[in-house]
């Protein structure tokens, strides 16, 4: 089953969570860290790193020779990722979503495909996780194409427990679309709760099933909670606020390390889940 | 010769729009006659790419300089490019005001 960790507000515990979930698990487990912009799962799981991939994207590429300046190629775009100057077309290769569109449109087939590097993939393992983490290069502007990819070799183990980013945008869309449950971490903060209500209203429209996990539950206010309870969310999971844990982070040791009765709550709601999406 | 100013409304006394990307109007203005033509800006709720959408406007009606508040590193690579010179910092003005500034050489050309 592939279970993805969103949350909205950054912050909030995602990576904390996704780590623990998948050292809770007793059999082989995929945890692919999607938060590729500044991926850091490893720092709570200390993963032997095996190898490491490059992950290209393809861009246009014109020849001029045989460029009739038609203009097809310009009006395609729904990036306006090409301008038209001096009869010829001028792609802005970071508006580009490499679709496609121009290739297939140009009559002269004077587009041909170009590859950039946009980032990488590492992978590792630590006892039964098999750790994949999608690292972005600085510079690029698009992040779902490497998260795809991570997720593509991430669908090649049966459970996989997805580090998605935050947000509620196209990075994160893209995570928890490969998801057949997310849990949504949040705190209950305004902050916490706004972010949240965003992230439901993404998953909705996904029609992606999810539950909350709220962290830090005992500070502040429980207006989270009526949240949750007037939308008829299910609360997975409640991790009030510990200074044990709080300090273990700060080494980079994972909550289960310091926390270990919390690996039987972790498993316990994976199997809650896998018995309700069976 | 044309230029094209970056507007909020679609004449003369409209104020100069500090935007270029998703301004309400451009207004072509032929220095040498003073007709004026607005047209309506098509790319105020695109998405993304709009810089060089509207510098595409522009260099298809045959602006050969563009009068604005600021324009986004697109569509100067996009009018640049295309050897259209750009002048900032107009905002505050009128369209009036700004091509008589840009007759009088008074506005700052961006060169990078």
């Amino acid at each position: 089953m592939i279970i993805s960790v969103a949350s909205g507000k950054g912050g909030t515990g995602k990576t904390t969570v996704a780590t623990a979930l998948a050292q809770s698990m007793s059999t082989d487990v995929c945890l692919a860290d999607c938060d590729v912009e500044e991926p850091n799962a490893r720092f709570l799981l200390h993963p032997e790193i095996s190898r490491e991939e490059n992950v290209f994207v393809k861009k246009p590429l014109l020849d001029e020779e045989k460029c009739t300046g038609c203009r097809q190629c310009v009006d395609v775009c729904q990036f306006n990722a090409i301008s038209f100057i001096d009869n010829k077309p001028v792609f802005f290769d970071y508006l580009c979503h490499s679709c496609g569109g121009c290739i297939l449109k140009c009559p002269e087939n004077a587009i041909s495909e170009k590859e950039v590097l946009i980032g990488k993939i590492t992978f590792g393992k630590k006892e039964n996780i098999n750790f994949i983490e999608g690292s972005l290069n600085v510079g690029q502007a698009m992040s779902p194409p490497l998260i795809k990819e991570v997720i593509k070799q991430a669908k090649k183990y049966k459970d996989v427990i997805i580090d998605a980013p935050p947000g509620s945008s196209c990075p994160m869309v893209e995570a928890v679309s490969a998801g057949e449950h997310c849990f949504l971490v949040t705190e209950p903060t305004p902050f916490g709760l706004h972010d949240l209500q965003v992230a439901v209203e993404v998953l909705r429209t996904l029609k992606k099933s999810f539950s909350v996990i709220i962290n830090r539950s005992d500070i502040c206010d429980g207006k989270l909670k009526d949240f949750c309870k007037s939308e008829n969310i299910p609360v997975a999971m409640e991790i009030p606020f510990s200074r044990k844990i709080a300090e273990g982070y700060s080494k980079g040791i994972s909550m289960v390390a310091v926390e270990p009765n919390y690996k039987i709550k972790f498993k316990e709601i994976i199997e809650r889940i896998k018995l309700c999406s069976k | 010769m044309k230029i094209c100013i970056s507007s909020e409304g679609n004449n003369l006394d409209s104020n100069v729009d500090a935007r270029f990307g998703r301004c309400k109007f451009f207004i072509f203005a032929d220095t040498d006659n003073m007709k004026i033509d607005a047209v309506e800006n098509p790319n105020t709720e695109a998405m993304g790419g709009v810089g060089i959408k509207s510098a595409q406007l522009a260099v298809d009606v045959g602006a050969k300089a563009i009068v604005t508040g600021n324009v986004g590193p697109n569509a100067f690579e996009v009018l640049s490019k295309a050897g259209v010179k750009v002048f900032t910092n107009a905002q505050g003005k009128t369209v009036k005001e700004a091509i008589g500034d840009y007759k009088n050489s008074k506005l700052t050309e961006k060169t990078q």
